[in-house]
């Protein structure tokens, strides 16, 4: 297998990237450039695998055998490609966006920072990549930790307790219920690889699959699943390109995909689809959306607020894929790819309001868009796709997970989706509102303009990518097609 | 040939070894030879396990004398990894040891120290090595006594309170021992293990068997420090010298638990000890009352050294929790965590022999701003703590996984729930030293230990993370120990 096809390589390069960013530490400039050159770097690799990825086949890499009959391994599949073209993508712009904000903000450690971020994309390949589900678990428990330093990144008493919630609720949920699921499987079919049909079909009752489902659903913590929600608004104590890259893309996104991928390729659409006992993943989905969407309209902080309307959006993937119809599965894999875009854009706007004008709530934004019309621009396209509102991409994924719900008459689902496109709106038209149409509170004193250039280009960028999944959804649709296809 | 008398090796050399410590006199000498000597028993270990998984069990007949009159050094799938494992954590403490010996034992006893050590190892190895039940007994009082003596000489004044608490509960485990074996010697007229294993069917049910059983467990629980018969641990790691805890941690239960398995399965046979008596229910309940007693005892500890012993407590609580599960699966898991845990814990004590080197006794204060001062030591903490919690790509993982699968084997998944949440109070107590290291302030200056200390225990931290990714070594000798302890009475 030549150096271009292996999925080994998508680690090995975020991997080796962390060791130089490390090595580069003093010299901030080559750090950076680092930084970005290996994000580069891994992007092409993974841009390398699209084509074979296409064309049927699933490039595969054996790294070790961990225990007997149970290997460490690398398989890509549809999902797991535009889970890491999606990641991979992002962390250029993202970086891009770091190296404006993190300056400017002038932080501590920046070093230690890069170095992590580094090491969390290499775990995000894995899990992208992951042949099974060992190898899923090791490296979702390697971007837990390696996102830790992130979160906690301030050292302040506030950090430190935001750090405890985020690694009590992740790490308890996956050593607590994930585990136990992922040898409860091994136990039951004597295999944990990801095969198309799901391996549980007979292994087991009914209610034993539902129990299983809960083990799972609960047990993968970053899919944020309500009760098991608090870490992702506590996470949001890190610097924001912790919380638009890692927050709103990789490390939740590697909790849904996970989501998506037990579903899809552990129990089996058709294996579970009409089984009673895993009737309340639905319910359990759709309270969470409706759930968080209201907390999100009441919170004032800009960054809380955008991570409630994370856990509701998140619950978008995971309500689509608990329909269990291939339509609305579709739709979960488009999610994905369409939320991440759209996020990551409203929180590098939030980040760039902050850099700029120091304002972190909501009631403070009144005005903000004359000074920052970049800004709020980009701010207003990716809340019209988190609303769902064409031409941008959250109308596509919305429109395939509304189709999914119809297809098989689940009309309660389609009313939860309508129900929280409003609150959507609810939330986020009155900051565009006020942004454009209000005089600023303090009379204007406080003179500003926009953020650093990185900063803008980068939140330009994905508010264009925002647009242009669109208008070509080509690549994300073909992948999301050929996941139930095997 | 040499290789012959390799098993005789394996104990002699560090028990002539030790009074040529006394006869040298200057330190440094004592330690060349006692670092010597660790290197030589972990060749002639590793020699032994190669020898036995090529050609199966060895049987060496101390002076030629036949078994079952003579003494019988018997190396078989369960003591070899024992013996591979003792040796190696003594070879990668002795490099350690130099600096840290010096900074906490006055020069003058210096090769004193290094006498009792070899004492102290050769006693563990006897223990493992020999097919002798009284013989066992000897050289557990020969690894005992020299314990004692080795807790006693730590700098905190409590250390000879700790030793003195030891020397009781641990004469009061040998003599149960004793006691029970000299009942086996009356029924069966035999003390050689092999032969025992044979004779022991005749009298099966007589009380005095019986009552063998009950002070045999009794006595070697004791010693493996299972709950609640744990009470001298933590006093007798935490003010021992740093080396000595290190080695004691990863060495003296463990061979304490061979024992349990040597009694329980190779000489009275699982099926009548655990079948037919409630031994399997009274440890399982015993192992989980340690999982959570001493975990979460555990966690309101402020010298950290006491805490990671009861760690310690609750670690081996993992292992009985295997063996009590009588299977295949959960005996490997068992076994597994025996080596996992041996260099979790190695690792751990080392490294917070660093730390005491700079700051004294290591409390939760004392680490403060440790992950700035002491960049290596805290990094090697944080990995050796995740391989306590069972993080994947960690030892601890590997052993969790096996008593987890072997749970759910069993029908018990409340158990293997059980096992699981048990290992997030590990996180709590873990996650109180990363949080110590990282988040405070440092309130002196401190410096990095020097690299003799932390080369070594980054050894034992490196074995933690390609143990848990590479597990064919480990998990494929436990699997073997545990095929045959369980294949010994079918």
């Amino acid at each position: 297998m030549t150096l271009a096809g292996d999925p080994a390589v998508a680690l090995a390069v975020p991997a080796l990237g962390a060791v130089l960013i490390a090595l580069a530490g003093r010299w901030p400039n080559l750090r950076e450039t680092v930084t970005l050159a290996t994000a580069a770097l891994l992007f092409a690799v993974v841009l390398t695998l699209l084509p074979q990825v296409l064309a049927g086949e699933r490039p595969a890499a054996l790294l070790l055998t961990m225990l007997p009959g149970l290997a460490l391994e690398l398989r890509v599949e549809p999902l797991g490609m535009l889970f890491a073209l999606v990641a991979s993508g992002l962390w250029i712009v993202n970086s891009v966006y770091s190296i404006g904000y993190m300056r400017a903000n002038a932080e501590q450690h920046q070093t230690r920072f890069y170095v992590c971020f580094a090491i969390a994309l290499a775990s995000t390949m894995g899990i992208a990549f992951a042949g099974n589900l060992l190898t899923l678990f090791l490296f979702y428990e390697a971007l837990t930790l390696s996102t830790y330093p992130l979160v906690t990144h301030h050292g302040t008493p506030e950090a430190k307790r935001a750090g405890r919630v985020y690694l009590g609720i992740l790490l308890g949920t996956s050593i607590g219920l994930l585990l136990l699921a992922i040898v409860w499987t091994w136990h039951l079919t004597g295999t944990l690889e990801f095969r198309a049909g799901g391996i549980l079909a007979g292994t087991a009752s009914d209610a034993v699959i539902g129990a299983l489902l809960a083990l799972y659903m609960f047990g993968i913590g970053k899919a944020a699943l309500m009760p098991l929600h608090r870490w992702l608004p506590a996470a949001m104590v890190a610097p924001t390109p912790v919380s638009a890259l890692l927050h709103a893309v990789a490390v939740v996104k590697a909790g849904v995909f996970s989501v998506v991928k037990v579903i899809v390729y552990v129990f089996g659409v058709e294996t579970i689809a009409g089984m009673a006992s895993v009737e309340w993943l639905p319910v359990v989905a759709g309270i969470t959306i409706v759930t968080a969407s209201i907390i999100a309209l009441r919170s004032d902080n800009l960054k809380r607020r955008l991570a409630y309307s994370t856990v509701s959006q998140l619950s978008y993937v995971v309500l689509a894929a608990a329909l269990l119809t291939p339509v609305s599965v579709m739709a979960a894999a488009l999610h994905i790819a369409v939320h991440a875009v759209s996020k990551i854009t409203l929180f590098f706007a939030a980040g760039a309001i902050y850099t700029a004008a120091h304002k972190t709530e909501v009631s403070q934004l009144a005005g903000v868009g004359r000074r920052m019309p970049v800004t709020m621009i980009a701010f207003t396209i990716g809340a019209l796709s988190m609303i769902g509102v064409p031409p941008t991409a959250g109308f596509i994924s919305k429109w395939y997970l509304l189709a999914g719900a119809m297809s098989t008459q689940q009309f309660a689902a389609a009313a939860v989706i309508v129900a929280s496109t409003l609150l959507n709106a609810a939330y986020f038209v009155p900051i565009v509102h006020a942004a454009f149409f209000k005089a600023p509170a303090d009379g204007g004193h406080h003179a500003h303009g926009e953020a650093p250039a990185p900063m803008l280009v980068a939140l330009a960028l994905t508010a264009a990518a925002t647009v242009a999944l669109f208008f070509w959804p080509q690549v994300p649709l073909q992948l999301a097609r050929d996941l139930l296809g095997g | 040939m040499l290789t012959d008398h390799l098993p005789a090796l394996q104990v002699v050399v560090p028990l002539i070894a030790a009074p040529l410590c006394v006869l040298l006199r200057r330190g440094w000498a004592a330690w060349l030879l006692a670092f010597a000597v660790s290197l030589a028993t972990f060749a002639i270990s590793i020699a032994l396990l190669l020898q036995v998984q090529a050609t199966g069990t060895i049987s060496y007949l101390l002076g030629s004398w036949a078994a079952p009159w003579g003494i019988e050094y018997r190396v078989d799938a369960v003591n070899a990894p024992l013996l591979v494992l003792v040796t190696a954590i003594a070879a990668v403490v002795m490099p350690f040891a130099r600096a840290s010996v010096a900074a906490e034992i006055p020069a003058e006893q210096h090769y004193l120290f290094w006498a009792t050590w070899l004492l102290c190892l050769a006693g563990l190895l006897g223990v493992a090595i020999t097919g002798d039940a009284f013989n066992i007994f000897v050289f557990l009082e020969i690894s005992s006594l020299s314990t004692y003596v080795l807790i006693g000489l730590g700098r905190n004044r409590r250390a000879l309170v700790a030793a003195y608490q030891y020397l009781i509960m641990g004469t009061i485990g040998a003599t149960f021992i004793v006691i029970g074996v000299g009942l086996l010697y009356l029924m069966t007229g035999t003390l050689n293990i092999a032969d025992l294993a044979v004779r022991i069917g005749d009298v099966r049910q007589v009380r005095p068997e019986l009552a063998a059983l009950a002070f045999l467990t009794v006595g070697i629980s004791l010693k493996l420090a299972l709950f609640p018969l744990h009470l001298w641990l933590p006093n007798a790691y935490a003010y021992a010298p740093s080396v000595a805890t290190a080695f004691l941690a990863a060495t003296a239960t463990k061979v304490a638990v061979y024992l349990l398995l040597r009694f329980g399965f190779t000489v009275f046979g699982q099926s009548h000890v655990f079948a037919s008596l409630p031994m399997g229910r009274m440890l399982l309940v015993l192992s989980i009352a340690a999982l959570f007693v001493a975990s979460t005892v555990a966690i309101f500890q402020s010298d950290v050294k006491r805490m990671f012993a009861y760690s310690s407590v609750a670690q081996i609580g993992y292992i009985t929790l295997g063996i009590s599960m009588l299977s295949v699966t959960g005996l490997t898991g068992g076994i597994v965590h025996l080596f996992n845990h041996g260099l979790a814990k190695g690792a751990i004590f080392m490294l917070l022999g660093c730390v005491a080197l700079r700051t004294g006794q290591p409390s939760i204060e004392r680490l403060a701003g440790l992950g700035r001062r002491m960049p290596l030591t805290s990094a090697g903490l944080v990995i050796a703590g995740l391989s306590l919690i069972g993080v994947p790509g960690t030892v601890g993982f590997v052993s969790k996984w096996y008593l987890v699968l072997g749970a759910l084997e069993r029908g018990w998944w409340w158990l293997a729930a059980l096992v699981l949440l048990s290992s997030l109070l590990a996180v709590v107590y873990v996650w109180r030293v990363v949080e110590a290291c990282y988040f405070r302030e440092p309130s002196g200056e401190l410096q990095e230990a020097p690299l003799s200390m932390v080369v070594p225990a980054w050894l034992l931290v490196a074995a933690c993370v390609y143990f848990g990714l590479d597990t064919s070594i480990t998990v494929g000798a436990a699997a073997d120990a545990a095929r045959a302890l369980m294949g010994a009475v079918q």
